[in-house]
């Protein structure tokens, strides 16, 4: 479970200064803000702007490349499913579409209890493992309907 | 009394639920008032077999596996520790016919060595090929990588020490190594696995090729979905400066090189190396055209070597052995091993290091145990996302670069993915195009808009809506965007898409026979 920090310019600011120096520091910088305020917010883009001397569409035009940067925090779990082919192949689309459907959800929304944020990946290299998720970091293998509904169910 | 086991602590152990069984062993091992040492190893790739646990025996190690939390009490109860007999005793995993019919040079110490351990890497025969290449010199060392062989296992096959001699003679104020560890396509885990259970032999690799081209810096550029490997990655960088064998003139030699993690953020493409490169200066992942190539003007526009995991983890091997004992290895213009990855719906999934030469067929029935669930193979995926779809007609293909390229396939980084008789092709082609579509970078039009239409017109082929033209139109667009597009995404996403139209074509005709019938 992740415990995630309110925005703070401040203390953004700290977090972003020591990689502004770093050949390549950007990617870095907003990995960061992502592991201390869990989303790279709409008011992070001037400040990182200005300090690593980029235009403000620049720094947007990163942020919204990848898809790991989020505007807004995730739920207080995050489950990622893969969805690639070695995790099709034991039906993972099947029991990943069953999910959603059962919690009322779309791919990267989150439950209204705000407890659980469902995210695709597109492989975790778990795929001898398949069908794999990550919770919170933790890996999770041989998924089957049983197995994830307890792990949504202690999510919540 | 004491005891030593060994557990995996690799994320697809971990996924199994290892952790749980080392907190189940301490807790045992405590209440019997045992001092039991817990060294968490890599994986040997037995994923079946997960998490296998290894007791140290004077005689060597026993296997038990697949263990759970709950079958340790009725462990300690057998008496494991002595090697005794139990239900999941496995015996000498070395004896298991999956590793004794493997040639493992890149994975010799990955589930044996202690991955956070520099002085068990040295023990187990670590550093021998940098004490090697620095003992012949830079350019004696290209020529050694060269004379190997090597190519480039990430996917394209370009010679390794051929990418070093163009880095090597190229003048700058600085050069950069840079290890493509940005492991996207699906079905495969050798990169994975190396970080996570033998990551000094990628730092080594990295170090005789800083040596040899005349590099100060390097960076491992890996994915944001490998927690484990990125942890266990920095783990051993700490170790390795510490025991001198990175930063400032390492081991008395006068040579200086450092190394850095930096992770990526979720983007299929940047596993391109043009993309990786930007991605890695800070910048959107952005696919570059070449000319300039990156061993002239890479990383900041300097010489960059850029090679793949298992390549860089190669060449410890090659320079401490000897070219000639990999170049002795493999089938025709594909030299040494390649570390293979059964996956998917498979009975027998895992790493399988074997010379090149081994057919599809082997590898899929005999080696890998047929599939899963114990229905018939249909297709096979060789080769990641971007890869052709086997039939088992063409199971006869040996696995080597140029005998997969001749039937319209290739063999990528090595992922094998297992799909039994219940896959529909047309929705593995369909996919082939949303996948490109979601991860397109966006600079080439035939890839950012041909993958979008793709689906389109997959989909109403799904629907039985003009089928017959919707198929050439569907073939047309692939040609367009293998010879259009800029990189491997684009270029290679109609490998799937055809090779399930020629292979499994009734699939995409289902819809048609269901309305001629319903008439």
């Amino acid at each position: 479970m992740h415990e995630y920090s309110a925005w703070d310019d401040e203390r953004a600011g700290e977090i972003i200064t020591p990689w502004c120096t770093a050949e390549g520091g950007t990617l870095p910088a907003l990995h960061a803000l992502m592991a201390e305020f869990g989303a790279v917010p709409d008011a992070a883009v001037p400040l990182l702007a200005q300090q690593f001397n980029l235009s403000r569409a620049e720094i947007r035009g990163i942020i919204s490349f990848y898809h790991d940067f989020r505007r807004t925090p995730p739920g207080r779990h995050v489950l990622k499913l893969c969805r690639a082919e070695a995790c099709q192949s034991m039906h993972g689309a099947t029991l990943a579409e069953n999910l959603l459907a059962r919690l009322g959800l779309t791919w990267g929304a989150t439950t209204t209890d705000g407890a659980l944020t469902i995210e695709p990946v597109y492989c975790l290299g778990l795929c001898a493992v398949a069908p794999a998720a990550l919770l919170d970091e933790v890996p999770q293998g041989r998924l089957d309907v049983a197995r994830l509904d307890r792990l949504v169910a202690a999510t919540r | 009394m004491s005891a030593r086991v060994f557990l995996p602590i690799d994320a697809g152990a971990l996924a199994l639920g290892a952790d749980d069984v080392a907190a189940a062993l301490a807790a045992h091992a405590r209440a019997r008032g045992i001092a039991l040492e817990i060294v968490r190893t890599g994986a040997r790739g037995l994923y079946w077999l997960e998490p296998l646990l290894e007791v140290a025996r004077p005689e060597g190690r026993i296997a038990y596996g697949p263990v759970s939390a709950a079958d340790v009490p009725a462990l300690f109860e057998s008496g494991f520790l002595d090697g005794a007999a139990h239900p999941l005793r496995v015996g000498r995993p070395e004896e298991i016919p999956f590793l004794t019919r493997q040639t493992r040079l890149t994975f010799a110490r990955c589930g044996i060595v202690d991955p956070a351990s520099a002085a068990d890497y040295e023990a187990l025969g670590g550093w021998r090929g940098l004490t090697r290449a620095l003992a012949l010199g830079a350019a004696a060392s290209i020529e050694e990588v060269v004379a190997s062989g090597l190519r480039g296992r990430g996917g394209a096959g370009f010679p390794t020490g051929i990418k070093w001699r163009t880095a090597a003679a190229a003048q700058a104020d600085r050069k950069y190594i840079v290890c493509n560890a940005d492991e996207g396509d699906s079905g495969t885990f050798a990169d994975r696995m190396i970080m996570e259970g033998d990551p000094f032999v990628l730092i080594e690799g990295m170090l005789i090729a800083g040596y040899a081209v005349g590099a100060s810096k390097g960076y491992i550029y890996t994915r944001s979905e490998y927690p484990h490997a990125i942890a266990a990655m920095n783990r051993a960088l700490a170790a390795a400066r510490a025991g001198g064998f990175l930063g400032a003139n390492i081991q008395g030699s006068g040579f200086s090189f450092d190394l850095e993690v930096r992770v990526g953020a979720g983007a299929y493409v940047c596993g391109e190396e043009t993309a990786l490169l930007d991605s890695l200066e800070g910048k959107r992942g952005v696919v570059r055209a070449k000319p300039p190539l990156p061993a002239i003007q890479g990383l900041f526009g300097r010489p960059t070597v850029i090679n793949n995991v298992i390549s860089l983890a190669s060449v410890p091997t090659i320079l401490a052995e000897g070219a000639k004992h990999y170049q002795g290895l493999g089938y025709g213009r594909s030299r040494g091993t390649m570390p293979i990855q059964l996956a998917g719906n498979i009975r027998y999934p895992g790493l399988f290091e074997a010379a090149f030469g081994v057919t599809l067929g082997e590898l899929v029935n005999e080696i890998g145990g047929g599939t899963a669930t114990g229905r018939p193979v249909r297709a096979v995926q060789v080769g990641g996302p971007l890869g052709a779809y086997f039939p088992p007609a063409l199971f006869d293909t040996p696995f080597d670069y140029e005998a997969f390229a001749a039937r319209d396939g290739l063999i990528g980084h090595g992922g094998v993915v297992v799909f039994d008789d219940t896959v529909d092709m047309a929705a593995q082609a369909r996919f082939a195009m949303e996948f490109c579509a979601i991860e397109s970078c966006g600079k080439c039009t035939p890839c950012r808009i041909g993958s979008t239409r793709g689906v389109e017109v997959i989909t109403r082929i799904q629907q039985g809506v003009d089928v017959e033209k919707n198929l050439a139109l569907v073939t047309d667009l692939c040609e367009t965007m293998k010879f259009g597009s800029l990189c491997a995404l684009g270029g290679f996403t109609p490998y799937p898409v055809i090779s399930a139209l020629t292979h499994f074509r009734e699939d995409f005709t289902r819809a048609t026979a269901r309305q001629a019938a319903a008439e």
